[in-house]
């Protein structure tokens, strides 16, 4: 039985940012995968979630699926850690939340420059998009918040370095931004 | 310290500390007023010694006494022990500014502003990671009307520094707070409440005080890149507030 810790990662609503600038830790990334190990994540394709120390979910919640995905993280990881604006604040999807569902749909897929054929999707296969993006802490509890846009790759290593070795989280300002 | 600087400019001297550090003040100077002088910092969004303290923002309360005071419109008095940088006050700052975030829009990523704002740099300084509150993603326009100036009202704090600046400063009244408490907003005093129709000109003060990204000077956003602002390179402790720095942008 392996006594590394295990670690599993999403995207909700993000752009996969984060999960880059996490890996533009580079060589170090060597160092880590001693002491720890990945389950789900889009860095290993593993598909399913098993129990995990650390859960790192960047991307606000944005649909149906997104929320399924965000509650079984919690359910699953003992520690659940909010990367990155998207899930802090809902970030740039959120900016939809001005609009209703409506007017975001047909601008897409019905005004949309160069939409042929157009039509809102319908597909049951295609989750359904909530009314409006809502960051993660607004849905279950978050233990750790990691700003940024995305947060740079020297905070993913202070953070996990110090969490691994039970000190208290702490951020340099240069590691501190929003943007 | 500033003792010479502050004969010359007259009034009696007194001193009174914050956090332990002794400070001069001349008397009728606030306690805001003369740690800014002495370079101390106390975290403030509302506050620019050029104009009437407003004390709206409370980010610069500090303790004395067993009180809680706005250092921005309290006198120092002679003797007087100033808390500010204590961890409850800290504390209090980070709760404050949580509110700040999620009662607008703030996007920080998509806006011009960011590195050089000081709603994020004063949240940087009190080590605000994330607000942990309910967001509450008002329904808030932009006026893009005026050719030199453009108001996002998605990131107005309602520091009401554009107010002053325009009365104080330019003798004109292009801005006021309208409604009360949740449905407070900035209101333009012009005949369509667009800014076009306003007299604020880009050379106004009210045009450069504005301490987030909701007063924009137009064409000029993206001069100093990403990552070169002030507050990428230094916290406001050290860099000083965005109305220093516009002047200079």
């Amino acid at each position: 039985m392996s006594q590394r810790i295990r670690i599993a990662t999403t995207s909700l609503a993000g752009c996969f940012g984060c999960h880059m600038s996490f890996l533009d830790i580079d060589e170090r990334l060597i160092e880590l995968s001693e002491k720890i190990e990945f389950d789900r994540t889009p860095l290993t394709d593993i598909k399913t979630l098993g129990h995990c120390d650390i859960g790192l979910i960047e991307g606000g919640m944005g649909n149906t699926e997104n929320y399924e995905l965000l509650r079984e993280f919690r359910e699953k990881c003992d520690i659940l850690v909010s990367m990155g604006a998207c899930a802090i604040n809902g970030g740039i999807p959120a900016m939809r939340n001005s609009f209703t569902l409506k007017e975001c749909l047909e601008t897409a897929y019905v005004e949309g420059v160069g939409v042929t054929d157009p039509q809102i999707p319908g597909d049951p296969e295609i989750p359904l998009p909530l009314n409006k993006i809502h960051p993660l802490h607004e849905v279950v509890k978050i233990d750790y918040f990691l700003p940024g846009c995305p947060p740079p790759a020297e905070m993913f290593w202070t953070f996990l370095n110090q969490l691994l070795n039970g000190q208290p989280i702490e951020f340099t300002y240069s590691q501190i931004h929003y943007d | 310290m500033n003792l010479k600087a502050a004969a010359r400019l007259g009034g009696r001297i007194g001193h009174f500390s914050i956090d332990g550090v002794r400070l001069p003040f001349r008397e009728g100077q606030t306690i805001m007023a003369a740690a800014m002088e002495a370079g101390v910092y106390i975290p403030h969004l509302c506050y620019n010694p050029e104009f009437t303290p407003h004390g709206s923002c409370r980010l610069c309360v500090v303790r004395s006494n067993g009180r809680h005071l706005a250092a921005c419109t309290t006198p120092a008095a002679e003797g007087l022990e100033v808390e500010s940088h204590t961890d409850e006050l800290q504390e209090q700052r980070r709760e404050l500014l949580q509110m700040l975030f999620v009662e607008g829009n703030h996007v920080c990523p998509a806006c011009e502003k960011s590195g050089a704002c000081q709603l994020q740099a004063v949240a940087y300084y009190c080590g605000m990671l994330a607000p942990e509150l309910t967001y509450f993603y008002p329904q808030r326009t932009v006026d893009a009307s005026h050719p030199d100036i453009a108001i996002d009202y998605n990131r107005c704090i309602l520091c009401e520094l554009c107010v002053r600046a325009s009365r104080e400063a330019d003798g004109k009244n292009v801005f006021s707070i309208a409604d009360r408490g949740i449905h407070a907003h900035l209101q333009i005093n012009s005949s369509t409440g667009k800014l076009r129709d306003s007299d604020l000109e880009v050379t106004d003060k009210a045009a450069h005080v504005c301490p987030t990204g909701a007063i924009l000077p137009r064409n000029l956003g993206y001069n100093i890149p990403i990552g070169k602002r002030p507050y990428d390179q230094k916290p406001i402790s050290l860099a000083g507030d965005v109305a220093d720095h516009e002047e200079s942008s």
